[in-house]
């Protein structure tokens, strides 16, 4: 298991390949003919047209234009505005909803990590904190996670961020256990009925893919500024893949057990609650585990609109440029992702085993139960004596000063940055002019300069060429909402980034994990490195990346490299390693050389694994558009940003999270269909 | 989940029970409180902090005083400036301590919703316009006239201006002119856009100490003016009305007398810390120089604050009259 | 067609077991057609095409075509034929686990097909009771709560269940495995579970689909030892779905051969084997070693002219692997008697024609 922010992302009902009925199979050898023709004639026609009509209907759009739909929009959210003083909705619904997230977090916070109006501390302190956690740990997953977990979040207070943990802490736990309250139950629904599932997966969808950047001020307009929105965005972006893994194990029950449950007259609700259920409980595990990564992932945006934590320090560090204290947040979360993560993960290995353990039968060399129990029981006694006395002596309330590691670390971080700026900017600038020039110049020109027309029929031409005829329908109609939008040309230059960090992300994919593949060592040593550039929040990198590339879109670039690598890395690691070790031993029986191995077996065997890598790092790359847009990307991933600094921008900033999700949705769509031709052929 | 709630269940027990025993023992914390010394009528006081380290200063420093002299209990709230005058109509945000300018927020909430209002100016003054490094003001010293641009254009090409000289514009949070300014001043340079004030500012630092040319948007006060002294270049000079019209503005960016903005409801409340925010202000040196403390030598806000506040009694003193 | 008969030797089993002369179970036109609109084939000329024609000109496939059969009580029922001729859906039809298309299914006189979802559900849970192929045993309950699981469903109290349960575990022979988890068995031990639950409810009719099929061939022939143990012990009324002839032949009282969804005979194991009805059932059963399966009613013929009628006395229903020694042995032909009636004479080589021709084959 690994501390990942979002691990390979639940793909959208387009997953299934389309089927094909019998009737049509005799076509397909024609087809295979002229989808290449039809490639090749596309990219030909369109070399021509943009070369006579470079420049004209490029649909571009000035940096203060607005489109009446971007008006509407803004018109929609001033009305939204108007509304919340006199209507029943606000007052009966979102006021009681808003005040209870917000009581419930205050609550907390005045237990375990803010001072209160009568206390100068909570009412739990630091010492309180950390044994009631290990003990939790302790009875939940086992002693490895106890040991875990007490380390981390004693490093937390070392680290100076104390109270902006803990309150990450509350702010994730109440958000995840929200998620599970609401998650599984719409999961179920989904899994027992397609045509909720054909309903509600797009939502999802777009709740994963539309940029929080884009909808964070009108949450805030309505659940007002602080913990209440900061939540409901967490929710927001956490919630599909617990949906989606719940729908996912329910309906991988297996049939034969369904059908046999059937045919025994159970009851809709019997047969969910004492076998569907049971039966899908570690994947929902799983769910939940992967919702509460998500959830983290969402520290730092929180803390734009208030939300309490470990995003504060992240963006105030930021606005100085430094470097040091932003790593050192950073790295505060990273450390809490994977100590969630691991213990989350052991807990539900645990409960699998215990479950057996406590009906009696002996599953194996287990210690022995009763042994802790009584552990257990003591360490109760133990928490609640630390609470006691926390909650009574200052030293053991508040957190100490010293030893201070998160100062000398900072120090160093920022240093070591320096270092690397002044040592590599002569190289790094080099590289960004180069691949500036000889990818990223050229396709933009390319999408961006062509006719909107022309550019419209040639996605169609390489949907249907690469994907097939549905393809081609989900392409036109996301172009139609991308022309919707009125952005048309900006997203243009967000899709041209978007392809060379995609292209880059494989390259790096599979080279970095054919070695890891190979490797044991390797891997050893590279995972936990991407799985911390997965979790750690990437504004923590921006001023690093800024100083090697400056603001250009190449930053951009680097930036959506960082987070899209790590995912396709793995993913092209666990496939190469999945190739058959029986295919291996037989290729090198007849003498085959380490690169025949790599060329000739290993990669075209895992050839799903690395079209899977390219889906899941396109998307990636598209979810740090936004991000890019802060460092010099430009496209649609500034507008999103200035239409959420700027409120008379409002309106054109979603339209551009609008255009991205299309984008994403598009690219997906195109890419999931050519896998699975590609798989068939 | 069953397995779940036992322990959750349990851990719940522990924390009533031990809390429960604090309840009799009593405890000796609270007595330790750091009661204000004033009368607490104040009450909690709620200000946004707006993204840049001038802001802060500013809201530490005022935060500071009310805390301490007034014995507000003082909730500063990270927001970007919209997020902040939303705020104003739920009660959530008491004061925005530095303004500059809004006049589409300005329109909406105090004149529409008045939901807010103006609490006058903070006696800085905000300016923006076009910058270029120390080294190149002092190497090309014709630079600093917008006339003379033209004659530089090639210098300030990159990789992201498409042939020209690049203009590089910054935080997304203000309007800017330049796309017309460049246009209607016929200059041969293209708009990049940085993305956000870190952006801007590693790309100035990074210009400084390599020599490499760069212009940009830029702005005062602004913390990084201390580290690094950039230089304003000059473009036709401003005029009442000359902006009027977006798209064919030709003259430099108007200053802005920053001010204050308090929630009507905070305005009306009586709370001494009304008074503060009216009362409060001070100058580019003073914010400057906390801004400083902050940002260059890595002092919390709150200390900061507290350092300059310490050697300046008597401006404290003025605001609390 | 062959006309659904009953053969004499069982139906007098059927006789001897059960008081009633109700069927236990009665299928009649019963139709599945999978597809669009399928519905609106039966009652067209459609309906009489192939299985392929039907499939190239509708696009549906018609997995059960017009099947009718009764089943009389305790009486085991076998339906066999390969993969894809429709005997799995069959199975699925009775209990509308699948829905048929069109057609009646009755078990002890009650229409399965009319009943609404509780009676359906009342159905289920008391009447009848399958055991799969693949087991669908609950991987996160123990054996006995497995076997108990129906009991569950149906609304038992649990020290009821329990017991109960204990009774089928202790039945199947899997005492001592109750506290168990399905997958500490072996694939046996996991079906025999199988086969409790499903005796746990107490169904009049037990439905088992291909439930030995997975299962290595020793094992196999114990499961199928245990169930003709079982039979003789509750005297259940089984269908049996199989693709294995040689259980087929083992198991049944009769059988029902299928293939594209459509009946292709109906006998005893002997009538199948001495008269197929065509050349595929032909094909089918000429590996069978015939004198394990034929009776002497299919070997016995009028005594020639001045043949001894001295010789032993013998019944029609003699197996003629079980009956050879002694004909062999005697010098004189065998008398054969179905009970009283005398049916004619076998002698030495009638018995080695049977014998001879199945090593030529």
């Amino acid at each position: 298991m690994s501390a990942t922010a979002v691990r390979e992302r639940p793909t959208g009902p387009a997953a299934r390949p389309p089927a094909t009925t019998r009737a049509s199979r005799p076509r397909i050898s024609v087809r295979r003919h002229w989808r290449p023709f039809l490639l090749g004639a596309v990219v030909v026609l369109w070399l021509v047209l943009w070369a006579v009509l470079k420049g004209t209907q490029t649909l571009e759009l000035g940096g203060a234009e607005k489109t009446d739909f971007h008006l509407w929009l803004n018109s929609v959210r001033d009305s939204f505005d108007a509304a919340r003083s006199n209507s029943a909705v606000f007052e009966y619904v979102v006021q009681p909803l808003t005040d209870g997230l917000n009581g419930l977090v205050a609550f907390l916070q005045s237990l375990f990590s803010q001072p209160s109006a009568l206390r100068p501390v909570p009412q739990v302190g630091w010492l309180g904190v950390v044994v009631l956690l290990a003990w939790l740990a302790f009875a939940l997953a086992g002693v490895r996670s106890m040991l875990l977990v007490g380390a981390c979040v004693l490093l937390f207070g070392f680290f100076g961020y104390w109270q902006q943990s803990i309150d990450t802490l509350v702010v994730t736990f109440v958000a995840v256990g929200l998620c599970a309250i609401l998650g599984p139950p719409l999961g179920i629904w989904m899994a027992r009925s397609r045509r909720v599932s054909a309903i509600i997966s797009p939502v999802l969808d777009l709740m994963q893919t539309l940029p929080s950047f884009a909808y964070l001020a009108p949450l805030a307009l309505v659940f007002g500024i602080g913990p209440a929105a900061a939540i409901v965005t967490t929710i927001i972006y956490s919630l599909p893949p617990l949906v989606r893994i719940t729908e996912h194990g329910i309906r991988n029950v297996s049939p034969t057990t369904l059908e046999a449950v059937t045919s025994m007259g159970g009851t809709a609700w019997q047969t969910l609650t004492k076998v569907q259920l049971p039966m899908a409980r570690r994947t929902i595990v799983v769910g939940i585990n992967q919702c509460t990564m998500a959830a983290l992932s969402m520290a730092t945006i929180a803390a734009l609109i208030n939300g309490p934590g470990l995003g504060q320090p992240v963006l105030q560090s930021l606005q100085s440029l430094d470097v040091g204290s932003a790593f050192v947040s950073g790295l505060a979360i990273v450390l809490m992702a994977i100590m969630l993560d691991r213990t989350t993960t052991a807990a539900s290995e645990r409960s699998g085993i215990e479950a057996r353990v406590a009906r009696g039968t002996s599953a194996g060399g287990f210690r022995g139960p009763r042994a802790r129990r009584v552990g257990v029981i003591a360490g109760a006694v133990i928490a609640a004596v630390a609470i006691y006395l926390s909650h009574n002596y200052l030293a053991l309330a508040k957190f100490p000063a010293s030893p201070d590691l998160g100062g000398p670390l900072g120090k160093a971080v920022s240093a070591a940055t320096n270092w690397t700026v002044g040592t590599f900017s002569g190289f790094t600038g080099w590289l960004k002019d180069t691949i500036t020039t000889l990818l990223v110049n050229p396709l933009e020109s390319l999408l961006a300069q062509s006719p909107w027309w022309v550019m419209a029929l040639v996605l169609l031409g390489i949907a249907l060429a690469l994907g097939g005829r549905r393809a081609a329908v989900a392409a036109a109609a996301c172009e139609a909402v991308i022309l919707g939008t009125g952005l048309w040309n900006e997203s243009m230059k967000t899709l041209a980034t978007t392809l060379v960090a995609t292209l880059l992300v494989v390259v790096a994919a599979v080279v970095v994990g054919v070695w890891m593949g190979r490797s044991r060592l390797a891997d050893a040593i590279i995972r936990p490195v991407l799985d911390a550039f997965q979790t750690i929040p990437s504004f923590v990198y921006l001023v690093p990346a800024l100083a090697l590339f400056g603001p250009t879109r190449f930053t951009a670039i680097v930036a959506a490299l960082a987070y899209g690598v790590p995912i396709a890395t793995k993913l092209v690691a666990d496939g190469i390693r999945g190739v058959s070790p029986t295919t291996v031993e037989a290729a090198e029986s007849m003498g085959t050389t380490g690169w025949q191995m790599v060329s000739k077996v290993q990669v075209p065997m895992s050839r799903a694994a690395v079209v899977l890598a390219a889906n899941q790092g396109l998307l990636y790359v598209l979810s740090m558009v936004v991000v890019g847009g802060l460092v010099g990307g430009g496209g649609l991933g500034y507008l999103v940003v200035s239409g959420f600094s700027q409120g008379q921008l409002f309106g054109k900033g979603l339209a551009a999270g609008i255009a991205i999700t299309a984008l994403g949705i598009m690219l997906d769509r195109i890419t999931q269909h050519a896998a699975a031709r590609l798989g068939r052929a | 989940m069953k397995k779940w709630i036992k322990p959750a269940a349990v851990a719940a027990s522990v924390l009533s029970a031990a809390l429960g025993l604090t309840a009799c023992g009593g405890g000796d914390i609270s007595a330790t409180s750091n009661a204000a010394g004033g009368a607490s009528k104040c009450g909690a006081f709620n200000v946004a902090v707006n993204p840049w380290v001038g802001y802060e200063a500013d809201a530490y420093v005022v935060g500071t005083v009310a805390k301490e002299k007034l014995g507000c209990t003082v909730n500063y709230k990270t927001l970007k400036e919209e997020v902040a005058w939303q705020g104003f109509g739920s009660g959530e945000v008491d004061t925005v301590l530095e303004n500059w300018g809004h006049p589409d927020l300005t329109d909406k909430y105090i004149k529409q919703q008045k939901t807010a209002q103006d609490a006058g100016p903070t006696g800085n003054t905000g300016v923006i316009g076009w910058y270029v490094p120390p080294w190149m003001a002092k190497q090309y010293p014709d630079i600093t006239d917008s006339k003379n641009l033209n004659k530089y254009a090639d210098m300030f090409k990159t990789s992201e201006s498409g042939g020209q000289g690049q203009l590089l514009d910054g935080d997304p949070s203000y309007v800017t002119n330049d796309e017309a300014l460049v246009k209607n001043l016929g200059l041969n340079f293209k708009v990049v856009y940085a993305g956000s004030e870190p952006a801007l500012i590693q790309a100035f630092r990074q210009a400084e100490q390599n020599h490499t040319p760069l212009i940009g948007y830029f702005y005062e006060p602004q913390w990084f003016l201390n580290e690094v002294p950039l230089v304003k270049v000059n473009l036709p000079a401003y005029t009442d009305g000359c902006d009027a019209d977006p798209a064919k503005v030709a003259c430099d960016y108007p200053k802005y007398d920053l001010n204050k903005i308090v929630s009507t409801k905070f305005a009306n409340s009586g709370s001494p810390a009304y008074n503060l925010v009216k009362n409060f202000k001070w100058t580019n040196q003073d914010q400057n120089m906390v801004a400083g403390y902050i940002a260059k030598d890595g002092m919390s806000p709150d200390a900061a604050a507290q350092k300059w506040i310490d050697a300046n009694p008597d401006k404290v003193a003025a605001w609390l009259k | 067609m062959t006309a659904p008969t009953l053969d004499p030797e069982t139906s007098r089993r059927a006789a001897r077991r059960a008081d009633s002369i109700e069927p236990a179970l009665k299928v009649e036109g019963l139709w599945k057609i999978f597809g669009a609109k399928a519905d609106r084939i039966i009652g067209t000329p459609d309906e009489h095409l192939s299985r392929k024609e039907l499939q190239s000109r509708t696009g549906c496939l018609a997995a059960v075509k017009d099947v009718s059969f009764e089943v009389a009580q305790g009486e085991v029922f076998v339906v066999m034929g390969l993969s894809g001729s429709g005997k799995s859906t069959l199975v699925r039809l009775l209990t509308r686990l699948i829905e048929p298309t069109a057609g009646t299914v009755r078990i002890d006189g009650e229409d399965v097909t009319q009943a609404g979802k509780a009676q359906l559900r009342a159905l289920r849970r008391n009447h009848m009771a399958m055991v799969f192929q693949q087991f669908g045993l609950l991987p996160h309950r123990k054996v006995i709560d497995n076997v108990a699981y129906g009991l569950e469903v149906r609304g038992e109290p649990k020290a009821k269940r329990l017991a109960r349960a204990q009774e089928m575990v202790d039945l199947v022979g899997l005492s001592g495995y109750e506290g168990s988890f399905p997958d500490q068995l072996s694939g046996g031990m996991q079906q025999r579970v199988g086969l409790a639950r499903a005796l746990a409810v107490d169904p009049q009719v037990l439905l088992f689909d291909e439930p030995f099929s997975a299962l290595d061939p020793l094992i196999r022939r114990d499961m199928q030892n245990e169930v003709c143990r079982l039979h003789e012990e509750v005297g259940k009324t089984m269908v049996f779905i199989t693709h294995d002839l040689q259980e087929a032949l083992r198991l049944g009282d009769r059988i029902l051969i299928m293939r594209d969804g459509e009946i292709v005979q109906i006998g005893t194991p002997a009538e199948v084997v001495a008269n197929p009805a065509d050349d595929y059932v032909r094909d089918f059963v000429s590996d069978v070693p015939r004198s394990h399966v034929l009776t002497l009613r299919y070997v016995v013929r009028p005594a020639h002219d001045g043949e001894s009628l001295d010789g032993p006395v013998m019944q029609a229903n003699q197996i003629v692997r079980d009956a050879a020694r002694q004909v062999l042995a005697s010098s004189l032909p065998v008398r054969v008697y179905d009970d009283d009636r005398f049916l004619g004479v076998v002698d030495d080589e009638d018995i080695l024609r049977v014998v001879v021709a199945e090593e030529g084959a």
